[in-house]
């Protein structure tokens, strides 16, 4: 398994431009919102976390058709389903999952801070926003996994998997902004909705993989 | 040859398979024994490779069964204890070969052979370190023949083994497999070409389905 992830890792580092195009989309998208509300400073401030939430959930999801795709046309998905007895094929799409998220969500996470700055957040915010992504993020992922696998066969199944996935991924960002204005805005609490966003994390852990799972096994040809 | 009593067999009863909803062979029958091989043969479209990926049971049954007895400890059934090599090379272009290799002997355990060694054998050794996508279509397919040799499995499922191999590495594959047979291996094979086994049992489709 620690060569799968190994595996992953370098074909995601060499073949480059995965994580480059995520971070660029996402400072893209969080660059051009100021243009857009106007010069108030305060305005900015205060809709930041849900910008870089929602900003990052769409980077996030870019990419996300190639997790299995690229595994079925080389032929390798087939020997991945024929080693189940060995490596559960669950355990084998978590560790993708997790070398995916590692190599082009990560990054999402680690320009965050930069991101926040342009959006007049204060030092708090901006932490707290960063965390929650950190935490939030590998849910998108899971849960993107079972939009991957289902289309693991369509030539072009990239918008198809966002709007499939978009929807699910819906409480992750609730709970996730929530967590990050909390920890500004001074009535609302900060660790309630960020324990729950912890807890869909690892529930996504476990449910995605399973359901991508099925979805591969089944949707063979 | 294998001296144990309870020697590894590999037995399909009335076999049938389907591809898109259209039954594409049907009442197929089989058995095979350690240090046997089969050459699956017949005209495109009839199905040898749907028979493959139906005995590896990476497509269902339409009707009959699959039966795999003797496998040693860590074979329990058929998935686990084939080698499946279909027409494309589970290997990833990013990487160089013996990398490739390494990972695919790491991920499917069994270790039999050093990549290095395996890639020796099928002439390889000298372009270990080039990535898999700078290869020629007939090196590419030596180095995913190297992958059989790199983990050990008893079955060996080939689909089309020798399309793009030159003469001389036809002959060392066979060589290879003659080696695989007799340490008690089993092969099938679907394939247009003679491989150069000596006495391969043939299976004809489209003349029995």
């Amino acid at each position: 398994m620690l060569a799968l992830f190994r595996r992953e890792l370098q074909i995601g580092v060499r073949a480059g431009t995965g994580a480059l195009t995520g971070v660029l989309f996402f400072l893209a998208v969080v660059a051009v919102i100021p243009f857009g509300v106007g010069p108030d400073l305060n305005l900015l401030a205060r809709i930041g976390p849900a910008i870089l939430w929602i900003g990052a959930l769409l980077a996030a999801l870019l990419g996300l058709e190639r997790l299995f795709q690229a595994d079925r046309e080389d032929g390798s998905l087939d020997l991945m389903l024929l080693a189940d007895s060995r490596h559960m094929i669950a355990l084998t799409v978590f560790v993708k999952c997790l070398a995916h998220w590692t190599v082009n969500v990560l990054p999402l996470v680690a320009v965050t801070p930069l991101l926040g700055l342009f959006m007049n957040m204060e030092p708090l915010g901006i932490l707290a926003t960063t965390a929650t992504l950190a935490v939030g993020t590998p849910a998108i992922t899971f849960i993107g996994a079972v939009g991957a696998a289902l289309t693991v066969a369509l030539p072009r199944g990239g918008l198809l998997v966002s709007v499939m996935v978009l929807p699910l991924t819906i409480p992750v960002l609730i709970f996730g902004v929530a967590a990050a204005r909390g920890a500004v805005a001074d009535p609302d609490p900060f660790s309630p909705p960020f324990l729950i966003l912890a807890a869909l994390m690892l529930f996504f852990a476990v449910i995605g993989p399973l359901a991508a799972s099925l979805a591969l096994r089944w949707g063979g040809d | 040859m294998p001296n144990d009593d309870d020697m590894m067999r590999l037995a399909a009863d009335g076999l049938g398979g389907e591809r898109g909803g259209e039954t594409v062979f049907s009442g197929l029958s089989f058995t095979l024994e350690a240090g046997e091989s089969l050459l699956v043969t017949g005209p495109n479209g009839v199905g040898k490779s749907t028979l493959l990926r139906v005995l590896c049971g990476l497509l269902p049954a339409t009707e009959g069964t699959v039966q795999f007895y003797g496998g040693e400890d860590g074979f329990p059934d058929l998935a686990s204890a084939c080698h499946y090599l279909g027409h494309r090379n589970a290997m990833k272009a990013e990487l160089g070969v013996e990398e490739n290799l390494r990972f695919w002997q790491d991920y499917l355990g069994h270790p039999h052979l050093p990549p290095f060694e395996a890639l020796e054998m099928v002439g390889l050794g000298d372009i270990g370190h080039l990535p898999f996508g700078y290869l020629s279509t007939g090196q590419r397919r030596r180095a995913s023949i190297a992958r059989l040799l790199v983990s050990y499995r008893p079955v060996w499922l080939l689909d089309e083994p020798t399309s793009g191999l030159d003469k001389a590495s036809e002959a060392q594959f066979a060589d290879l497999m003659g080696v695989h047979l007799e340490d008690g291996g089993m092969i099938i094979a679907a394939t247009h070409l003679p491989l150069g086994l000596q006495d391969a049992r043939t299976l004809r489709m489209g003349e029995v389905g």
